[in-house]
């Protein structure tokens, strides 16, 4: 517990990696626009685990788009290391929700790792050695020949996340990355993105509506809720590293945390319903 | 998790060649042919002699005789016309899809032109071009290039956001965009073109030799039928039947083999 709050003092005084600065969006709609994110700010530092956990439709998608550059934001600004995000950077990989749309299924497994390799100009060698480290540190050594629809939902992520990995990105941006895939699978996919972080120490930036997985894989959990969708609440996780799918869940600071992200998305549930 | 067991056939797609298939495959046609000989047998109509006959001209006239002078340039042009409707109906059908508003824009004209039939340009590819192979192949390269051309526009327009995503977010260059994200995901609904495309060919360079031509199976076809060599009318019949059949199969050999990963999955998917 000290430790973790030592690591947390350091964090704090960083500068941080990812800055996002009243950053807005809206849909143009038949008469008018309509506002989907309201103005979100967030930093996250150098080797942190942030998720953001909102309700359905609170826009995460579209948050996780503008944060990656691959949507135009419709007023402030993302900055990746200072440098304003304007199309996608070099230093950010994005782990796709839908892998059976996300992986190229005319390539084998190690073609779809090596792919982004080829555009960063490596070598044949250079792009093999690469793929075959970045599936070893998924455990997907067996399968580097197959073809991604020959395999589970679970390793086709794992896939997802090998390709992510091997690009080498200072940040890694998921977008409810085991939300399509069984309850088994899903915690087995959340100890492998922990492990992966903490041997390559990456950053990660999680999008989720699954509160318990936010409090269970996070150093801090950010809220967001409204219409348009806006940062809630921040919370830092104060739970020991590192964490364990059943003693971890066991903890009463786990359950605390848990109820208190469940009241907050609550509440903003009770309050679109009202509308 | 461990790994699940080694990949079964069917999950790579292979599916084991039944013998009663391939049995059933070569019966049916085999008693087809039989039934036609017995009954024609003692056939003395002049518009339908007997089996024996017909196949004595197929001997005669296109092993080999006439092969080379008639059906070589047939295959030949047919050739040439389709594969230029494949490069120009690929290449432009890329560009027209990779820009939404030029491609909406040419649409109604690109619709205009696929309504007329290539055959209905014969008489004007006559007067182009004259009777040389050069009317048969700028015909067919018309006939055909349609569906490949509108197949690959859908197919380029209709690429997956996701995959898009993947693409721009990974900072894909150009060149591998295009050639293993953008044409691979277009791939099957391009081959349904040139599927489609491959039988309008087969038509139109028959038709076309018909009408103006000095060789070719279709002007064989048509002397033997003015001629009265009823027999060597049907022997030319056969030998486009027996054709198309082998260019067909060279397209599913070529469809099976481009395509084995749409297959696999799509078996995966129905299971």
């Amino acid at each position: 517990m000290d430790s973790v709050q030592v690591a947390r003092a350091h964090i704090e005084e960083s500068v941080p990696i990812l800055e996002i600065r009243e950053l807005s969006k809206s849909y143009s709609i038949a008469g008018g626009e309509r506002p989907v994110l309201g103005g979100i700010t967030l930093d996250v530092f150098s080797g942190e685990f942030v998720c953001i956990v909102g309700p359905s439709g609170a826009g995460k998608t579209t948050l996780l788009r503008c944060i990656a550059g691959l949507l135009a934001p419709s007023g402030g600004a993302v900055l990746l290391e200072g440098q304003p995000v304007n199309e996608p950077p070099a230093k950010l990989a994005v782990v796709f929700q839908d892998y059976s749309r996300s992986l190229m299924p005319w390539m084998s497994v190690t073609q779809n790792v090596a792919l982004p390799l080829r555009s960063k100009g490596y070598g044949k060698r250079e792009q093999a050695t690469r793929s075959k480290d970045a599936l070893a540190a998924v455990g997907l050594t067996a399968a580097a020949t197959q073809y991604p629809w020959q395999l589970s939902g679970g390793m086709q992520q794992r896939v997802a996340i090998a390709r992510a990995l091997a690009y080498e990105p200072e940040a890694l941006i998921m977008d409810e990355p085991f939300a399509s895939v069984d309850a088994q699978t899903r915690s087995d996919l959340e100890d492998l993105i922990l492990s992966v972080r903490d041997k390559l120490g990456v950053t990660v930036l999680l999008v989720t509506h699954d509160i318990d997985e936010s409090v269970y894989l996070a150093d801090r959990v950010i809220v967001i809720s409204g219409s348009p969708t806006r940062v809630r609440e921040e919370i830092v996780v104060d739970l020991p590293s590192p964490r364990d799918q059943v003693s971890t869940k066991l903890l009463p600071r786990f359950s605390e945390l848990r109820a208190h992200v469940m009241t907050l998305i609550r509440e903003d549930r009770a309050h679109r319903l009202s509308d | 998790m461990a790994f699940s067991s080694p990949v079964s056939r069917r999950r790579l797609g292979i599916r084991p060649i039944r013998p009663l298939y391939v049995v059933a495959e070569i019966a049916v046609p085999s008693g087809l042919v039989a039934l036609w000989w017995v009954l024609s047998k003692s056939s003395t109509s002049l518009y339908f002699p007997p089996l024996s006959q017909i196949l004595s001209s197929f001997h005669k006239v296109w092993l080999f005789h006439d092969f080379k002078a008639d059906a070589v340039p047939s295959l030949e042009n047919l050739a040439l016309g389709y594969l230029a409707a494949a490069i120009i109906g690929i290449a432009v059908g890329v560009a027209l899809g990779l820009v939404p508003l030029l491609s909406d824009a040419v649409a109604p004209a690109l619709e205009f032109l696929r309504a007329i039939p290539g055959v209905a340009l014969v008489p004007a590819a006559l007067l182009l071009f004259g009777i040389g192979p050069e009317m048969k192949i700028a015909l067919i390269a018309y006939g055909t290039i349609w569906p490949i051309l509108l197949n690959t526009v859908d197919g380029i327009r209709g690429l997956d956001r996701v995959a898009g995503d993947v693409a721009a977010s990974y900072r894909i260059r150009q060149r591998d965009r295009l050639f293993r994200i953008v044409l691979p995901a277009a791939s099957p609904q391009i081959v349904a073109g040139m599927r489609t495309a491959l039988s309008i060919g087969i038509t139109i360079i028959i038709f076309s030799e018909m009408v103006g031509s000095t060789n070719g199976i279709g002007f064989q076809i048509l002397s033997a039928q003015r001629n009265f060599a009823v027999p060597d009318m049907w022997a030319g019949i056969v030998l486009l039947g027996i054709l198309g059949y082998l260019l067909n199969l060279a397209f599913r050999g070529f469809e099976y083999y481009l395509l084995r990963w749409h297959r696999g999955m799509r078996q995966i998917a129905g299971n």
